[in-house]
């Protein structure tokens, strides 16, 4: 089969929506177009139908039950609502949240507004590998802690966090936990009592259904969650989440996860075995190239890698038959590289050299066999062109400051 | 972001990089930037003791398509100048040329910092050989 140029190879912005998913939409648009809050006629009942069998199918798929779904605009709707919610609705209770440092903007930038209203924000450090220190965790905990806030897998560099255990930590202290797990559903098994989870982001376009749709999980039993809403107007989803709801995107949604729940065993060996081949590909072939992140604790697709010498989107433009994204900052209006990285203690020098490769249902090994070729050819003209490397050659330290 | 053109050709085609002997006093070398900052130039100029005139510029840059093509495109523009013309280059010139745009706007400060790095260089080995004592 003949290569298609452009690949795309940045499935951690977004995906493809996989073509299953949009055939089941697209009824939704112009035959059963009700509103699914319309109570008095057909229209109304079949699209409140098929809202309920999405539901059912995004509930099974993280092993909850349907109504403890609530369908949001996206994650990061879903982590402000979680967020939020839990503040305003505990704020007798307590005002200190606990989150970590390489949070999704989402969750962060939430906490920043919350810290204006008076909140406490505890931030947990991560080490070398990416990874928070439970001990850390047991430490920030105090009386007037309302919620612990803690991504399942990073959408830079793919870790994932002792879930399960974060868990069952924040059960025995009554903390409740929200786990913002939208790269991680529908790639690696999540199950809210198994992980003893409370509230869970998700986002329908990271698992290849249509953008504008994610939900938020909201626990019902062991113990009840409660939440303030955000959005006010007619009470829809439990009064959680008001607004029309998006039928023909929860009908993608729900289809989505009910092929990622068939196909996710298969399909995350697939992508392991391909974003093994990419790394052996390029490590084998380039020197001072390393894996930012722990290499265990990681999701199947996901590849970060430090380019000594070669800066980021140099590298980018130099690959450009194929879709990836940097750590390097020179787009932005700082020259301040991914706060990720950062966090990770990878220097500045090093961040800025970052690739970051997401790879997807619809990659083949010959797509990566091609991105192995073109990022070791373009590495090496760079390196030429580089005079951090020619230093590094002549044996130069250089110094911080010219 | 979409790349100028001209960035792109200077990106796939750039002019003049390499080294220059470091140890020869007609070379003058300008180190500029930060790894930090994801930045680094180097540029290198041959001058013509006699009368001032670069003969020959290389570069090598560490960072993004717009830095490198700056500093390519200050190689080819120094060639052939008097070292007074040469500091006469102003950042705003290789913006207009290079079609950058206002983020990548610092890319054209470094290569400027650099021609003004490499000559005063070149300067300080002059000042130093005639210091010396034949």
């Amino acid at each position: 089969m003949a290569l298609k140029l452009p690949i795309y190879m940045d499935n951690h912005a977004t995906t493809p929506v996989d073509p299953r998913v949009v055939e089941a939409m697209l009824p939704y648009f112009t035959v059963h177009f009700g509103n699914a809050a319309s109570r008095n006629h057909s229209f109304g009942w079949e699209a409140e139908k098929a809202v309920e069998n999405a539901r059912a199918q995004i509930a099974s798929l993280i092993g909850a039950t349907p109504k403890e779904i609530i369908f949001t605009s996206g994650a990061t709707e879903s982590d402000n609502l979680a967020i939020k919610g839990v503040a305003e609705m505990y704020r007798e209770k307590g005002d200190h949240i606990i989150t970590m440092a390489i949070e999704h903007k989402a969750v962060l930038d939430t906490c920043k507004r919350l810290q204006k209203y008076g909140y406490r924000i505890t931030y947990l450090p991560v080490n070398s590998e990416g990874l928070i220190d439970l001990d850390d965790l047991r430490r920030a905990i105090t009386p007037r802690t309302i919620l612990i806030s803690i991504m399942y897998a990073n959408n830079e560099i793919g870790v994932l966090q002792p879930i399960a255990e974060i868990g069952k930590l924040a059960k025995e202290y009554g903390v409740p936990f929200h786990s913002d797990a939208t790269q991680a559903v529908g790639k690696i098994p999540f199950d809210v009592e198994q992980f003893n989870v409370d509230l869970v982001s998700l986002s329908a376009h990271k698992m290849y259904g249509p953008k504008g749709i994610g939900a938020l999980y909201v626990r019902r039993r062991n113990p009840r969650v409660q939440l303030a809403p955000i959005i006010d107007g007619g009470g829809h989803e439990r009064g959680m989440r008001s607004g029309t709801l998006n039928v023909p995107g929860i009908v993608g949604f729900g289809k989505a996860c009910e092929i990622a729940a068939a196909e996710m065993a298969s399909e995350g060996e697939r992508l392991r075995r391909l974003r093994d081949k990419l790394r052996h590909g390029l490590q084998s072939q380039l020197d001072e190239v390393y894996v930012n992140g722990s290499l265990e604790h990681r999701l199947p697709h996901n590849l970060n890698m430090s380019f000594a010498y070669v800066e980021g989107e140099s590298l980018l433009m130099g690959i450009n038959d194929v879709a990836l994204s940097s750590g390097s900052a020179c787009t932005s209006a700082t020259l301040e590289p991914s706060y990720v990285l950062k966090a990770l203690g990878v220097g500045e020098d090093l961040a800025h050299t970052s690739i970051r490769f997401g790879l997807g249902r619809f990659n083949t090994e010959e797509e990566v066999d091609y991105v192995i070729a073109r990022v070791t050819e373009v590495v090496k003209r760079l390196r030429e062109l580089s005079p951090l490397y020619e230093m590094a050659k002549e044996g130069i330290a250089l110094k911080k400051k010219m | 972001m979409v790349y100028s053109e001209k960035v792109l050709e200077h990106y796939r085609n750039p002019r003049n990089v390499g080294s220059l002997p470091k140890d020869d006093p007609n070379v003058g070398t300008g180190l500029v930037g930060a790894p930090e900052c994801g930045d680094v130039m180097k540029l290198q100029i041959k001058i013509n003791p006699e009368n001032d005139v670069i003969e020959d510029a290389r570069f090598k840059t560490f960072g993004c398509g717009s830095a490198i093509a700056s500093s390519s495109l200050v190689t080819e523009w120094v060639k052939g100048k008097t070292v007074a013309e040469a500091l006469e280059i102003k950042n705003t010139e290789i913006v207009k040329e290079l079609d950058l745009p206002p983020v990548k706007v610092h890319c054209s400060v470094l290569a400027e910092d650099a021609i003004k790095a490499a000559i005063a260089d070149y300067r300080k080995k002059q000042t130093g050989a005639a210091a010396e004592t034949p």
